[in-house]
């Protein structure tokens, strides 16, 4: 089955917010770790990236006769989608694993898992 | 035998056969189809067939038997005449199933009713669901039974219902008894939602009844089958020794108006020694295994009050020993104000006073009328009058309900007079 990961938490936390990457800076990606212990588990990465802050979010409506664009992401909370993860794995219990050990989960973020819908 | 014998005996078969099959014709169905709907509703149909049957054929020498096949046979019927591509692969998965699949329940081969019931508790799906998905697949509850029981409209009840097993279908949760890295956890899940359901019985938080004996009895039944099916597990046995060694005060723990009686003033007598026994003897098997746990423990304490003949006989300082170590799997504070309270009937109230002020030190309890209150019951025992008032006072203002208050109030006239 395939789900996707959505991170959240809150992106001013230090630890969870995304790191840019540094010039020269040879230490590998904080994910890294986690990508390798999933192939090793079987499970397919088909697609992720972290996202960029909401302050570069823009909010589209269309009311049918006007497109309505606003400053700003979806919901103002607390809490944001940091980024995302397709995956393709065997059932539930694996993609709960998958989730609990993503560095945001690790770092007090929350991950929701939701399946994709297959496509006919 | 008359004809309407005959119909009666085979009513009485079916009513047998249902409490012993239909959780494990469920679960057979749902292992080889992969559809709930359809697994219920060919269960459904194998018991209607029955009721038509047996009457005028007999009953059948192996009745889990003849229904289970047909339950499968309508099954394969139902997928055979749909015409969707996925009901027919669900029919080539019917068909590579062996016919009567070897070692049901033995070692090595999970039983399919343990399977549900992982299934039925996974942690993606709201409590509520979990309870009523248990009811219904495993213990056969209608959905307007479950929906009287937990006091909500059918119509919410076959919603929450349908909600879960499409969940479970849509989100991919795993028809599986978890592998070993997940088993511990996910057994006490399992457990957790038991011993819901039985408190739910026991001590109902809503409605106008205090007891609910359909609920603790199921509770009770799929305790037994969880404990038969993980014989390895010790809390598994550990809760079932529990809920016997409560449920057997039942009967004591109501007055002729249906007030709660405390446990130091029901009358003993009325405890069912049946129950007592079984428990006892379920939680020393489980405790020889030397797992201990929050239930084993429980079940301890329980059984201490059990066995005194009187409440004066009662083993405070095992009680005490008991829940000091039950505070280690359940960092509680309500833990630490119950084994106070053991300590003070043991060694007096001087030391469960000391115990009982440390904890409203801590802010862990604030607000629970319980805390001030035993406090107050300590003082009063040292003959601390005005103290003892003033914490009762403040209990009084905490209580939750009209006969707690009704008792505090009694308390403080007493302690100043």
């Amino acid at each position: 089955m395939r789900y996707m990961l959505l991170m959240c938490g809150d992106e001013t936390a230090p630890q969870i917010a995304p790191h840019p990457a540094v010039e020269g800076d040879e230490a590998e990606p904080c994910w890294m770790p986690w990508a390798r212990e999933m192939q090793a588990r079987g499970v397919l990465l088909v697609d992720g990236s972290q996202l960029q802050p909401t302050s570069t979010a823009t909010t589209v409506r269309n009311s049918g006769h006007e497109v309505l664009v606003a400053d700003g992401p979806f919901a103002e909370t607390k809490e944001q989608i940091l980024g995302y993860d397709v995956i393709e794995c065997t059932d539930l219990d694996e993609a709960i694993y998958a989730a609990s050990r993503h560095p945001v989960a690790l770092a007090g973020g929350v991950v929701e898992v939701r399946p994709v819908l297959a496509s006919v | 035998m008359t004809p309407d014998a005959i119909t009666t005996s085979a009513e009485a078969a079916v009513a047998e056969a249902f409490r012993q099959e239909w959780g494990k014709i469920v679960a057979s169905l749902i292992r080889m189809t992969g559809n709930w709907d359809l697994a219920e509703e060919c269960t459904q149909d194998a018991f209607a067939a029955a009721l038509a049957k047996w009457g005028s054929d007999g009953v059948p020498d192996r009745p889990g038997a003849w229904l289970t096949t047909t339950a499968r046979n309508r099954a394969l019927d139902r997928l055979r005449r749909s015409k969707t591509e996925a009901l027919k692969l669900q029919e080539v998965a019917v068909l590579s199933v062996p016919e009567e699949p070897a070692a049901w329940g033995d070692s090595g081969v999970p039983d399919d009713r343990l399977r549900l019931m992982f299934t039925c508790c996974h942690p993606a799906l709201t409590l509520e669901a979990r309870v009523a998905l248990t009811l219904r697949t495993l213990a056969g509850l209608t959905t307007g039974e479950i929906a009287r029981a937990f006091l909500v409209p059918e119509g919410t009840m076959a919603k929450r219902l349908t909600r879960a097993k499409h969940k479970i279908r849509d989100a991919g949760i795993p028809y599986r008894v978890p592998p070993a890295h997940l088993l511990p956890e996910r057994t006490t899940g399992v457990l957790a939602v038991l011993y819901l359901l039985f408190n739910e019985g026991y001590s109902a938080s809503a409605g106008g009844d205090l007891m609910r004996p359909d609920l603790t009895g199921e509770a009770i039944r799929l305790g037994r089958l969880l404990a038969s099916l993980m014989p390895d597990e010790p809390e598994a046995t550990g809760l079932l020794a529990l809920m016997l060694l409560q449920d057997a005060r039942s009967a004591a723990r109501l007055d002729a108006h249906g007030e709660l009686v405390s446990l130091e003033d029901q009358d003993r007598a009325r405890w069912d020694a049946a129950k007592i026994a079984e428990g006892i003897t379920l939680l020393e098997a489980a405790l020889r295994r030397q797992r201990a746990g929050p239930y084993q423990l429980q079940a301890a304490i329980a059984a201490c009050h059990a066995e005194a003949p009187r409440a004066g006989d009662t083993d405070w300082a095992q009680i005490a020993l008991l829940y000091g170590e039950l505070r280690r799997f359940v960092p509680s504070p309500v833990v630490d104000l119950n084994r106070a309270v053991a300590v003070a009937m043991a060694e007096g109230p001087e030391a469960g006073l000391a115990l009982v002020d440390e904890l409203a030190a801590d802010a862990g309890l604030s607000g629970y009328y319980l805390l001030p209150a035993t406090r107050a019951d300590l003082l009063r025992r040292l003959n601390r009058g005005p103290e003892a008032a003033e914490s009762y006072r403040a209990a009084l203002t905490l209580a939750p309900t009209e006969p707690e208050r009704r008792y505090l109030a009694k308390r403080i006239a007493e302690v100043s007079g």
